[in-house]
C-alpha cells in the first residue's frame, strides 16, 4: 500500500503527506469564501457532523452498541450552551435574573468541559437500562430515548418555561475567547478580514483534531481493545475478566460527550436551538455516515460525515435547474433526501462494509443473519 | 366512568390499528430477523393510494355508495401496497441477506427515506383531507359513544386476523411460513422455498399495513407522506411488547399499547395536576417498549431472548 500517511511509508513523505494535508485544510476556508460564505458555512456544518460521528463511531464502532437516540445528546450540548448563554434563563426565571442580570455569559474554556460532562452523564443515564439489551433491540430502545427527549424539548415551556418549546431558544451568544469574538468579523488588515465563518471553521477543526486525536489514542488503549472484545463476543470477554457493565456505560458515556461538545458548538455557531434540529432523522444520518464511511475505522468515519453532511449543502446549488424542469415539484430539499436515500441503499448494496472500512477487524459485522 | 369507556373505546381502535402494523413487523421479523424500517411507510403509502383512489372513483362513478367506494380503495391500495413491498424485498433486502446486519438496517432507513421523498414528490407534501365516505351520526354506547367508522375499523381488524390466522395455521403456504421462521435451512430441505416464502410474508404484511393505513387516516381525516413514520415505530413497539416473531403477541401488544396510549393520555393531566397534558402521549409507546425491554427483553408472550446482535 503506497499510502504515505501510514507508519510504514518513508519519513520524509510522511512529513510532506501531513505538511500539504495541514496547509490544505487550513487554506481551504479562504478558498471556499472565494465563492461565499454559504460554502465556509457547509465546511463548518461538516466539520460538526465529523464531530459527531466520531462520537457516534465510539459507540457503535468500537463497543458494537448501535445507538439511535445519539441525537438526544447533540440536543443536550445544544440547550446546556443555550441556557447558559442566552437571556432565556434569566427572563424566565426571577431568581436567576437576580444574580445575573446581564445573563450568564460562559467561557469557551468552561462550556467545552461542561458540554462534554453533562451529557456523558446523560449518555450514562441513558445507556444503565440498556445494558443488557443487544442489537436491534438496543437500537429501539435508544431510538425511543431520543423521541422521549426531543418530545420533552417540545413541551418543556409550561409549567416552567425552560426550552421554549417549538419555538426554540434564539439570542445564543457566539463564542468569544482571548477577547477574541468568534461571532463577529476580524480584520487583519484595513482591506483583509476573516469572516466569522473561516473563525469558528478553525475552532472546529481544532476541535475535529483533537477529537482524532482522542479516539486513535482510545482505539489502541486497553479500554479500546476491551471494547472491541465486547464488541466481537461479550461474553468471552465477560469470562476474560472485563467488567463489560462499566465499560459499555463508558463508551456510552465517552461518545455521548462528544456529541455534547458538537451541540453547545452548533448552538453557538447557530445562535438558536430548536426541537426541529434533534429530530429522529438526524440520530439516522449520523448512523449512516459512520456506517457509509467504514464502520470503526477514523478516515472512513470522517470520510462518511463530511460527505453526507456536505454533499447535500452541495446539490442544493445544482438543483436549481431541475426545479425548473419538473415545474417545481422537485425542490432542492426533495431531490437532496432522495439523493441521500438513494445513496444509503445503493452504497450498502455494492459496499455492505462501507466506503473505506477497516483493513482488519470487525467480525461482528461479517456475522450472519 | 363515561372518560374512560370513551378512551377504551379509542384505545381499542387505535390498537388494531397498531395490532395490524404489528403483525407484519413480528412475521418479517420471524422469518428474516430483520426489523423492516420502511413497514410505516407501506402503510402510508396505502392510505395516500386510497386517498386518490376516492378522489378518483367520486369523479367518475358519483352515483357509488360511500362504503363502496372506500371498499374499492381499500382494495387497491393493498394491490399498490403489496406490489411495492414484493419490489422492495427483490431490490433492497434480498441481496443483502447474508451481509452485515447493520448494512440491511441502513437498506431499510434508506428505503423508508426514499418512500417518504418519493410519496411528497407524488402526492405533494401538504396535509390531505381524508374524507369521512361512512355515516358521521356516532352510535351512543353507554355514556360514550363510538363513530360508524370506528365500528368498521373494528370489524375489519378482526376479519383481516381471522384470515391471517387462517392462512398461517391452515394453509401450505403458513405451514411453509412457520416451517422458514424455526429454520430456513431445514424448512429448504423439506422443499419449502424460502425466497418465495420471504416474498409472500412481505405481501402479506404490506396488505394488514395498507388495510391499516386506510383505517388511520379515515379515523384521523387526514393523511400525509409523514403519516406512517409514528404509527410504524409503535406497531413495532406493540410486536416487541407481545414478544417478537408470536403472531398473537403482536395483537394482544398492539391493543394492550393502544388502550395504555388512551388512557394515559387521557389521565396524564389529571394524574399530574396539569403538569403534563396530552401532548405527551406519544411517550407512553416509548416508556412501555423500554419498560418492557428492560424487565422482560423476550415481551409478554415471546421465548426469544434479546441477547441476540
Amino acid at each position: 500500500m503506497n499510502n504515505p500517511f501510514v507508519p510504514g511509508a518513508p519519513r520524509a513523505a510522511r512529513i510532506a503527506a501531513w505538511l500539504v494535508a495541514a496547509l490544505l485544510l487550513l487554506a481551504l476556508p479562504h478558498g471556499l469564501q472565494y465563492f461565499g460564505n454559504a460554502w465556509v458555512r457547509i465546511a463548518d456544518l461538516a466539520l460538526l457532523y465529523v464531530m459527531l460521528a466520531l462520537g457516534l463511531n465510539i459507540v457503535v464502532g468500537y463497543a458494537g452498541l448501535l445507538d439511535l437516540g445519539y441525537v438526544a445528546f447533540y440536543a443536550v450540548g445544544a440547550y446546556l450552551f443555550a441556557l447558559l448563554a442566552s437571556p432565556h434563563l434569566s427572563e424566565n426565571f426571577a431568581a436567576i435574573g437576580a444574580a445575573f442580570p446581564d445573563g450568564v455569559h460562559l467561557s469557551l474554556w468552561l462550556v467545552i468541559p461542561l458540554a462534554a460532562l453533562v451529557a456523558a452523564l446523560a449518555g450514562a443515564l441513558l445507556g444503565a437500562p440498556t445494558l443488557k439489551l443487544r442489537g436491534d433491540y438496543l437500537a429501539i430502545v435508544t431510538l425511543g430515548f431520543g423521541e422521549i427527549v426531543r418530545i420533552f424539548m417540545n413541551n418543556l415551556d409550561r409549567p416552567v418555561n425552560l426550552t421554549n418549546g417549538p419555538k426554540g431558544i434564539g439570542q445564543i451568544d457566539s463564542v468569544k475567547f482571548f477577547g477574541l469574538d468568534l461571532g463577529k468579523r476580524l480584520s487583519v488588515t484595513d482591506d483583509y478580514d476573516i469572516p466569522a465563518v473561516t473563525l469558528y471553521y478553525y475552532l472546529f477543526l481544532a476541535l475535529v483534531i483533537v477529537s482524532i486525536v482522542i479516539c486513535s489514542r482510545l482505539q489502541d488503549s486497553r479500554i479500546g481493545r476491551a471494547w472491541m472484545a465486547i464488541r466481537e463476543d461479550e461474553i468471552a470477554a465477560k469470562a476474560m475478566g472485563l467488567n463489560t457493565r462499566n465499560l459499555k456505560l463508558l463508551a456510552f458515556a465517552m461518545g455521548a460527550s462528544f456529541g455534547g461538545v458538537s451541540g453547545a458548538m452548533f448552538g453557538a455557531f447557530q445562535g438558536f436551538v430548536s426541537p426541529e434540529s434533534f429530530s429522529l432523522m438526524e440520530s439516522v444520518m449520523i448512523v449512516a455516515m459512520v456506517v457509509l464511511g467504514g464502520i470503526g475505522h477514523i478516515p472512513g468515519v470522517v470520510l462518511g460525515a463530511v460527505l453526507l453532511s456536505s454533499l447535500p449543502e452541495v446539490l442544493r446549488y445544482v438543483a436549481g435547474p431541475l426545479q425548473q424542469m419538473t415545474d417545481g415539484r422537485l425542490d432542492a430539499s426533495i431531490l437532496r433526501q432522495l439523493l441521500i436515500a438513494l445513496a444509503m441503499i445503493v452504497v450498502m448494496l455494492l459496499r455492505p462494509r462501507g466506503l473505506w472500512p477497516a483493513p482488519d477487524h470487525g467480525r461482528v459485522l461479517e456475522e450472519k443473519v | 366512568m363515561d372518560i374512560l369507556l370513551q378512551q377504551v373505546i379509542n384505545g381499542l381502535v387505535l390498537g388494531s390499528v397498531y395490532a395490524l402494523v404489528a403483525l407484519g413487523y413480528t412475521m418479517v421479523y420471524g422469518i428474516i430477523n430483520l426489523i423492516n424500517f420502511a413497514h410505516g411507510e407501506v402503510l402510508m403509502v396505502g392510505a395516500l393510494t386510497s386517498w386518490s383512489m376516492i378522489g378518483l372513483m367520486q369523479e367518475a362513478m358519483p352515483w357509488a355508495p360511500g362504503w363502496l367506494v372506500l371498499l374499492l380503495s381499500v382494495l387497491i391500495a393493498c394491490v399498490v401496497a403489496a406490489a411495492l413491498n414484493f419490489v422492495i424485498e427483490k431490490i433492497a433486502y434480498r441481496p443483502l441477506r447474508n451481509a452485515p446486519k447493520l448494512a440491511t438496517l441502513i437498506t431499510a432507513i434508506g428505503v423508508s427515506l426514499l418512500l417518504q421523498t418519493l410519496a411528497m414528490i407524488v402526492w405533494k407534501p401538504n396535509v390531505k383531507v381524508y374524507p369521512t365516505l361512512l355515516p358521521s351520526q356516532p352510535f351512543a354506547l353507554g355514556g360514550a359513544v363510538i363513530t360508524p367508522t370506528q365500528v368498521v375499523i373494528l370489524a375489519l381488524t378482526a376479519i383481516s386476523l381471522a384470515v391471517l390466522m387462517w392462512l398461517v395455521h391452515f394453509t401450505r403456504l403458513g405451514r411453509a411460513m412457520r416451517a422458514t421462521a424455526e429454520n430456513p435451512r431445514v424448512a429448504a430441505l423439506m422443499g419449502v422455498k424460502p425466497d418465495l416464502v420471504i416474498s409472500a410474508t412481505f405481501v402479506i404484511g404490506a396488505v394488514l399495513a395498507a388495510i391499516a393505513g386506510v383505517m388511520y387516516a379515515a379515523n384521523y381525516g387526514t393523511a400525509q407522506h409523514t403519516m406512517g413514520f409514528l404509527p410504524g415505530l409503535k406497531a413495532f413497539t406493540a410486536a416487541v411488547f407481545g414478544g417478537i416473531g408470536n403472531l398473537g403477541g403482536a395483537v394482544l401488544g398492539g391493543i394492550l399499547l393502544g388502550l395504555i396510549e388512551s388512557i394515559g393520555s387521557g389521565y396524564i393531566g389529571a394524574l399530574t395536576g396539569g403538569v403534563l397534558g396530552s401532548n405527551y402521549a406519544d411517550i407512553f409507546a416509548f416508556v412501555v417498549l423500554i419498560v418492557i425491554l428492560t424487565l422482560r427483553p423476550s415481551g409478554l408472550l415471546g421465548e426469544r431472548v434479546a441477547d441476540r446482535a
